[in-house]
């Protein structure tokens, strides 16, 4: 059990840097998820927390220990990889065995690991099978069982489940999550899933071309965003990006409507409305000629631009609706419903 | 399934294959089915006189204590150049695998070997070692090493498994390289985070998992060291001194083409062939299959 704390920590490749000034600090225990696009950095980060990649300025800490010069096995680290890495040569229980061999445990508490995680993972059946006879499923749990049988300080996941089918990617999701509750360990979870995010992180750090967006809880993260690339990336579906202008606390769009709001922005602004946030209301001002609809069940996507304008916008209704397309629908939303940031820097302004 | 038939039925695909057929038949099947015939006979050595004498070549053979000999040293060269040559190998690779930067240049240097004729890359150990004029000799001689493999047999032996090996190092390097490269390097990265040093890795994770190759190259230099390997002991010792470097592929040639023995030569490159044809199987039904792991 550990604390982790990254201090000014950037990555170059030769004069390309890649990480720049990451900062964070993640509690003992605690369930951190790095989330953003492909080629933001985040497997980066996670290998250089790992050892797999060298630091090129800045400092790790894990615990109270400064990690940097120290060999990933040094590290007290456990992590699991994206296509599981499991010796092939091994058998299942070799396969969790190996860390704790190389570590110089006797038999009987190798032994007694091995059968306890594999208890708790379920895969105690399998333990004198080659990997190459396990399902993708079940190779992901000997992944995690290799993981937990060294009881280390800090838990790694790299994209573990993204190889996994959709059906068994929820399921394992919520294993994992049940499983880190109860072992406690200090875990760092990269994704670009955002859901996956959402649901597995008690806090997230958003990264975007190796800059830190937002490090916050999920909610904070979804009632809060810090920038547009966050209110973009977190929530499904996206929220709605309207160009507006800012004047004493009243924002007048493209087409010349006007929402009351209670942003102190003043200027060209970007408006960020979720889309289930928009209420129907016919003396509404956002005005949406509806293009598309998708039908969820629970609610119903209506697709379209703003009235007069170009600008997509996406509204959710609740239950199934049937609306021809090119009718005008108007819609009002609730003043902490709004997103106001700068046009120019995306960052969230005005409150 | 896929369609057989893309062309009319006819003499086309007969006419496709017929140069490949011949060239086997002439420089291959030919020339094994003469030596068969061969061993049967008795010949000679001027070729006026040539009796059938059944499978008495092979009864000479089977009692001769030089060829028997030269079997045994056979062996030990054979056994001496695959070990040598694929352990050498397989350390060149293990590093290079290693390397980020340069890679490539390690990687065409270590190749250049395979690319020298044998008699050359003979050549070149012959004038290395040559007792009066090499370099090499001449450092020994500080060690108290007095080389000289003109006229003593374990020095010659050691000098043309030497010359042999350094040359099928570069293709073993190939293949181990080749190997380690497609070993996945999270498998390797979960090693290091599981607490494995360099060469812990290497014995527990990197060398099981290219073990078909090892056991594919060592068919292969078994292979080369039985049957290639002429040039390189005819640059180098001319099978000498006191036959202590004649490995049966040398005496095919000594027998047949200077003692003029043709049946008898006849009937151990038979041999050879039943060897060759053995290990060809061998290849076939196990390296097909590969390493169960």
């Amino acid at each position: 059990m550990a604390s982790i704390t990254l201090e000014n920590l950037t990555k170059s490749y030769g004069d390309t840097e890649v990480l720049h000034h990451v900062h964070g600090q993640i509690e003992d225990g605690e369930f951190i998820v790095v989330v953003g696009p492909s080629g933001c950095g985040k497997s980066t980060l996670l290998r250089m927390i790992a050892g797999l990649e060298t630091i090129t300025g800045g400092q790790v800490h894990i615990g109270d220990r400064v990690v940097n010069d120290l060999e990933p096995a040094q590290r007290d680290i456990a992590m699991v990889f994206q296509n599981y890495a499991l010796y092939p040569h091994m058998t299942v229980r070799e396969n969790m065995a190996y860390g704790l061999k190389i570590r110089k445990f006797s038999k009987a508490e190798i032994e007694a690991r091995v059968r306890e995680a594999a208890e708790i993972l379920e895969i105690g059946d399998y333990l004198d099978r080659k990997p190459r006879q396990l399902s993708g499923g079940q190779r992901q749990r000997v992944a995690m069982g290799r993981a937990i049988v060294r009881h280390p300080k800090v838990f790694l996941f790299d994209e573990p489940l993204s190889n996994l089918d959709a059906k068994l990617r929820v399921q394992m999701r919520l294993e994992i999550r049940k499983l880190q509750k109860r072992l406690g360990v200090t875990s760092i979870y990269v994704t670009h899933d955002q859901v996956e995010a959402m649901t597995l992180g008690d806090r997230l750090m958003v990264l975007n071309k190796g800059y830190v967006e937002q490090f916050g809880s999920p909610i904070e993260l979804y009632s809060r965003p810090a920038s547009v690339f966050v209110a973009g990336f977190i929530g499904s579906p996206a929220m709605n990006f309207l160009p507006a202008h800012a004047e004493g606390g009243r924002l007048t769009l493209e087409n010349g409507a006007v929402i009351a709001s209670t942003t102190a922005a003043s200027g060209p602004v970007t408006l960020g409305i979720r889309p289930e946030h928009l209420v129907a209301d016919s003396q509404g001002p956002i005005r949406l000629a509806v293009d598309v609809l998708e039908q969820l069940g629970a609610n119903t996507l209506v697709h379209g631009v703003l009235a007069g304008t170009r600008t997509d916008l996406t509204a959710s209704l609740e239950g199934v609706r049937d609306i021809p397309g090119g009718q005008e629908l108007a819609f009002s939303a609730p003043p902490e419903a709004l997103h106001v940031f700068d046009r120019a820097t995306g960052q969230r302004v005005g409150d | 399934m896929l369609k057989r038939v893309h062309f009319p039925p006819g003499i086309l695909p007969y006419l496709l294959v017929a140069p490949q057929v011949a060239i086997t038949l002439v420089f291959f099947i030919w020339p094994a089915a003469q030596a068969i015939y061969q061993s049967f006979l008795l010949e000679d050595a001027f070729g006026l006189s040539t009796e059938f004498v059944w499978f008495e070549n092979f009864v000479a053979l089977a009692e001769d204590p030089i060829y028997l000999g030269s079997f045994g040293r056979t062996i030990v060269f054979s056994a001496a150049v695959a070990a040598l040559s694929m352990s050498f190998a397989l350390v060149l690779a293990g590093f290079a695998d290693r390397v980020a930067r340069a890679a490539t240049t390690y990687r065409t240097l270590l190749i250049w070997p395979y690319a020298v004729a044998p008699v050359l890359a003979g050549a070149l150990w012959v004038f290395m070692f040559n007792p009066t004029l090499g370099i090499l000799p001449y450092f020994l001689e500080f060690m108290g090493i007095e080389w000289n493999h003109y006229l003593n047999g374990n020095q010659a032996m050691l000098l043309v498994i030497m010359a042999a090996a350094w040359k099928q190092v570069a293709y073993n390097f190939l293949f181990y390289l080749a190997a380690m490269q497609a070993i996945p390097r999270s498998v390797i990265e979960a090693a290091a985070i599981d607490g494995a040093g360099p060469f812990r890795r290497f014995a527990d994770i990197i060398f099981p998992l290219i073990s078909p190759t090892t056991f594919f190259l060592l068919v292969i230099n078994v292979t080369y060291a039985f049957f290639d390997t002429f040039g390189i002991i005819h640059a180098i010792t001319q099978g000498g001194p006191a036959n202590a470097t004649t490995i049966l592929v040398y005496k095919v040639f000594n027998d047949g083409f200077v003692g003029l023995d043709l049946g008898g030569s006849a009937a151990q490159s038979v041999v050879l062939m039943i060897l060759v044809i053995g290990l060809t199987v061998v290849q076939f039904r196990y390296i097909e299959k590969r390493v169960q792991y």
